[in-house]
C-alpha cells in the first residue's frame, strides 16, 4: 500500500510537473525558444581574437552561457562553468561566455576587468564582450547567467535548452537535478531533453 | 482498481488539505506577523523573517481588503536597489489607504548577517522586508509568475480582485500608475 502511495505521488508529480513545464509558455522573453536557429556572432575574447562559433568547426554543439564578473548568481556559477567546459569541449560541446552587459552602466564589467576575471578564475573558454549589445537580445537572455545550448545541425545552430546550471546555486552539493549536463548528455546521444526550459533568479542584464 | 482509487483519493485529500492562515485571510484582516518563518536572522535591534517558498507564498495570496505590493529585490542588485525609495514612499503614502508593502530579498543565507542586516539598519525601511530563501528556483519562479525569467527587480502588485505583474525597474510614478490602475479595476 505505502509502496503504491509513493508511486501514485510521484506519478502525480510527474504529471503535474509535465503540465507546468508546457505552461512556461515558449517566448517568456523575446528571444529564442526551442528549435530555433540561433545567430553567429563574431566577439572580441579578453585574449584580443575576435571569436566566431563557425571556428568550431569540429564542435557538435556549444554551451553559450551570458555571465558577467559582477553578479553574485554568476560568480556562484563559475566554477561550474569551467567543470562544464573541461567535461564537455572533448566531446564537442565547449562553453562560449558572453559578457552582456553595459560596461558604461556596469564599471566592474568592463573588457579590462572581464580580463582579469578570467586570468583569475583560470577560465579554459573564451569570454566575450557583447559590445553594442546586440547579440544577447537575439537570444532573448534576460539575467545572468542564462545558458543556451545549441547543436549544431545542417539547417544551422538549433537551440535545445535554455536556463539555469542546475537546481541549487546555494550548495552544488545539494544539486538534485543538473539540467545542463542532463540536456547535452541526451543531445550527444540524440535522445529527447526531459527539461528544455528552466528558471532561476539572476542579475538583469544592464543596458 | 479499487485501491487505485482509494489512493488517487487520498493523495488528492493530502494536496488539498485546508491552510489555516488561507481561512483567517477570509475572515478579514490579515497579520503578516502570524506567517511562521522557516528561521529568523538578527543582530541588536533588527530583526527579519526569513522563508523557503512554502512558507512564503501565502503573502502572494492574502484575501482581504488590502492592496499588496510585493517587490522581489536583493542588496546585490544595483537597480533594486535604486528603486527602494519609490516602495517606501508609496508605503507611506497610501498605508493609510490600505496599501502595504513588502520587500522581498532574495540576498544569498550567506549574505544576511554580512549585508542586508547592516542595510536594513542605514536604510530604517519602513516597509515591511522578508527574506526568500529557496534554491529550487525553477519550481517557484512560476508559481509567483508564469511570465517571470527570474531577473529582478521584478513586482507583483495584488488585491482580492486583481493581480498584475511587472518585471522591470518603475520610476515612482509608474509605480503610483500600476497601483492604482489596479484599484480602478476594482
Amino acid at each position: 500500500m505505502k509502496t503504491m502511495k509513493t508511486l501514485l505521488l510521484l506519478a502525480i508529480v510527474a504529471t503535474m510537473s509535465s503540465l507546468s513545464a508546457k505552461d512556461r509558455e515558449p517566448g517568456y522573453d523575446d528571444g529564442y525558444e526551442i528549435g530555433d536557429l540561433a545567430t553567429d556572432f563574431s566577439l572580441k575574447n579578453v585574449d584580443g581574437r575576435m571569436v566566431s562559433l563557425s571556428d568550431y568547426k569540429e564542435a557538435r554543439g556549444y554551451l553559450v552561457i551570458f555571465t558577467c564578473n559582477t553578479c553574485p548568481y554568476a560568480q556562484a556559477y563559475e566554477d561550474r562553468i569551467i567543470a562544464l567546459d573541461q567535461k564537455y569541449k572533448k566531446q564537442g560541446v565547449p562553453v562560449i561566455a558572453i559578457n552582456p552587459n553595459n560596461p558604461e552602466k556596469s564599471p566592474k564589467d568592463g573588457f579590462e576587468a572581464m580580463k582579469v576575471r578570467a586570468e583569475e578564475k583560470g577560465f579554459t573558454f573564451p569570454y566575450l564582450l557583447d559590445d553594442g549589445q546586440k547579440i544577447f537580445p537575439k537570444y532573448g537572455a534576460a539575467r545572468t547567467p542564462h545558458v543556451f545550448l545549441l547543436e549544431k545541425t545542417k539547417a544551422g545552430n538549433e537551440v535545445k535548452y535554455i536556463g539555469a546550471i542546475d537546481d541549487n546555486y546555494q550548495d552544488e552539493a545539494s544539486v538534485e537535478t543538473r539540467y545542463v549536463e542532463d540536456a547535452v548528455n541526451a543531445m550527444l546521444r540524440g535522445k529527447e531533453i526531459r527539461i528544455n526550459t528552466t528558471k532561476a533568479i539572476g542579475c538583469r542584464i544592464k543596458i | 482498481m479499487k485501491l487505485l482509487v482509494t489512493s488517487v483519493f487520498f493523495v488528492i485529500l493530502t494536496f488539498c488539505k485546508t491552510d489555516p492562515g488561507k481561512d483567517k485571510a477570509a475572515a478579514g484582516e490579515t497579520s503578516l506577523a502570524d506567517f511562521p518563518p522557516k528561521y529568523i536572522v538578527s543582530n541588536d535591534s533588527i530583526k527579519v523573517d526569513v522563508y523557503d517558498f512554502a512558507g512564503f507564498e501565502r503573502f502572494l495570496y492574502i484575501k482581504d481588503n488590502k492592496t499588496y505590493v510585493i517587490n522581489f529585490w536583493a542588496t546585490w542588485c544595483r537597480p533594486c536597489v535604486a528603486e527602494l525609495p519609490y516602495f517606501e514612499r508609496l508605503q507611506k503614502e497610501y498605508n493609510d489607504k490600505g496599501v502595504e508593502v513588502i520587500l522581498v530579498s532574495l540576498d544569498m543565507p550567506g549574505m544576511l548577517e554580512k549585508k542586508l542586516l547592516p542595510f536594513l539598519r542605514e536604510k530604517k525601511l519602513r516597509s515591511k522586508v522578508v527574506v526568500l530563501n529557496d534554491p529550487k528556483q525553477n519550481d517557484w519562479i512560476p508559481k509567483v509568475n508564469t511570465e517571470w525569467s527570474g531577473a529582478i527587480p521584478a513586482t507583483l502588485i495584488y488585491n482580492k480582485e486583481n493581480r498584475a505583474f511587472y518585471e522591470s525597474s518603475m520610476t515612482y510614478e509608474e509605480l503610483e500608475n500600476n497601483l492604482n490602475t489596479l484599484n480602478d479595476n476594482r
